[in-house]
């Protein structure tokens, strides 16, 4: 890690919140594509629903410390991800759902993250079934990473493209973090 | 004629229209062979297999290819608004779409435009758009879960994943949530929420609970609600009421899922096997109530 990367991580919350913007993009898979890329560098940066005046479906924006604007614009352009817009904040931007819920089922464990629940055979580690959500990305989801092993299984934010596909990446991190972490 | 429009997880499915049925587990529309695992192609499978029961007239689908670009739904969107308003369809459930407040509205207006007026479902991403545009009113069914109760509950969440934390779903708050959605104009003219416990309910309030048998290992598999939202929509186009329909289907994805014997890791089709003899099963015991009704 380099210094300046250190620097920006230990960036007290405080400053970041006091004088926000928020990039926006074509598209979800863009946003994610943007906040790994920033998470990459060190920016402490946060997904979150756009203001009402910027809604259209299925959004997400990044949030980021506006004074850093060009730093952030010029880390985008080297992950060749741009943002359509860099806006402001004026109206409270949207928090994620972050609480979790967690079923044993005795031979399984089903993990939810907002609409998303994933499932896994705690025996063989193999992901039995993933169900919930209303976007067309849930059944490819699905489809991928069902009877694959939970440390093998392709994830949500790599080929995910909807905030249902964001949802079952949180669900299936808290998975990890249960199942895997040991 | 039932009407389902949706998506299914392949890129490489160009927009489909026309009849559909099931082939040996799998759905076939156009020579199409369409495998059923959750989503539309389960909610097609539910509807052609609880149809098979009824009576129906066949299955009609507009089906396109989409992993969750949007792309695919907004070809779709694209059609429905130039060719709905020529069409006559008794019912039009609409499903697995990327949710996108401008497209639903266009094409609400194209089904605005169709004589007669079908009677509309909208279950998953459409439902989303459906709320978000604030035209829930114009639907005549939606088919929420717990989780996507809560998000019609809250009149600020425009995805389930913003739903705020005191509004979060738990099961045993579904009741407030239903008077909350409709309070906001968030809710179509009925509703069936599937859980633990389903509710059939409207803006006068809750009219059923159906809530036996209770299989607690249906709740991980994929694709329950897809066939529900399935198998109402088949009921809804035999010519059942929207609330009789919606409380015979919540009983038939029920005894289905009894009959499928299912674990956690049971996999919706093994379910959809079962609906013919499940539907069959409960329109005789409603038949026999009704009878046994009449005779007193």
């Amino acid at each position: 890690m380099s210094f300046l990367t250190f620097l920006k991580k230990k960036r007290p919350l405080k400053d970041q919140q006091a004088d926000r913007g928020i990039l926006v993009f074509e598209n979800t898979s863009e946003v994610i594509r943007a906040e790994n890329a920033l998470k990459a560098e060190g920016w402490d940066v946060k997904v979150k629903g756009p203001p009402p005046e910027i809604r259209t479906g299925c959004d997400l924006v990044i949030e980021f410390p506006l004074i850093e604007e060009l730093n952030v614009l010029r880390a985008l352009e080297g992950a060749g991800v741009e943002p359509v817009k860099v806006v402001p904040v004026w109206s409270a931007l949207l928090e994620p759902v972050s609480l979790f819920h967690t079923k044993d089922f005795g031979e399984y464990l089903m993990i939810r993250a907002a609409n998303m629940k994933l499932t896994v055979d705690k025996k063989t580690m193999t992901i039995v079934n993933v169900s919930g959500g209303g976007c067309p990305d849930v059944p490819f989801l699905a489809q991928e990473m069902v009877g694959k092993p939970l440390s093998d299984a392709p994830s949500p934010r790599a080929i995910g493209h909807t905030l249902c596909g964001y949802a079952l990446q949180l669900a299936y991190e808290e998975m990890q973090r249960q199942c895997l972490s040991s | 004629m039932l009407v389902v429009v949706g998506t299914v997880p392949d890129e490489g499915i160009p927009l489909l229209e026309g009849q559909v049925h099931l082939e040996n587990d799998m759905l076939v529309l156009q020579g199409r062979r369409i495998p059923v695992n959750r989503g539309t192609p389960a909610l097609l499978a539910a509807a052609v297999a609880a149809g098979q029961i009824l009576g129906n007239a066949p299955t009609y689908t507009y089906l396109v290819g989409d992993i969750g670009t949007g792309k695919g739904s907004r070809r779709l969107y694209e059609h429905l608004v130039r060719h709905l308003p020529k069409k006559a369809f008794e019912v039009m459930t609409f499903h697995y779409l990327q949710p996108d407040v401008d497209w639903h509205n266009r094409v609400l207006f194209a089904l605005e435009e169709m004589k007669p007026r079908p009677v509309l479902i909208a279950d998953a991403g459409f439902m989303y758009a459906a709320k978000m545009s604030g035209q829930a009113g114009a639907y005549d069914l939606f088919t929420p879960d717990a989780g996507e109760i809560a998000f019609l509950a809250d009149e600020e969440a425009p995805h389930p994943f913003y739903t705020r934390g005191f509004i979060l779903h738990e099961e045993n708050r579904v009741p407030e949530l239903i008077t909350r959605a409709y309070e906001h104009n968030n809710a179509a003219r009925c509703l069936l929420v599937k859980g633990k416990r389903d509710y059939v309910a409207s803006r006068e309030g809750i009219l059923a609970t159906i809530d036996k048998p209770l299989v607690e290992a249906l709740e991980p598999v994929g694709g329950t609600g897809d066939t529900v939202t399935g198998i109402v929509s088949a009921l809804v186009a035999s010519g059942i009421s929207v609330e009789d329909a919606a409380l015979l289907a919540a009983k038939v994805n029920r005894l289905a899922g009894l009959y499928a014997n299912p674990t956690p890791a049971t996999q919706v089709i093994e379910l959809i096997k079962h609906i013919p003899r499940a539907t069959a099963e409960i329109l005789e015991e409603t038949l026999k109530k009704h009878l046994s009704r009449n005779a007193r």
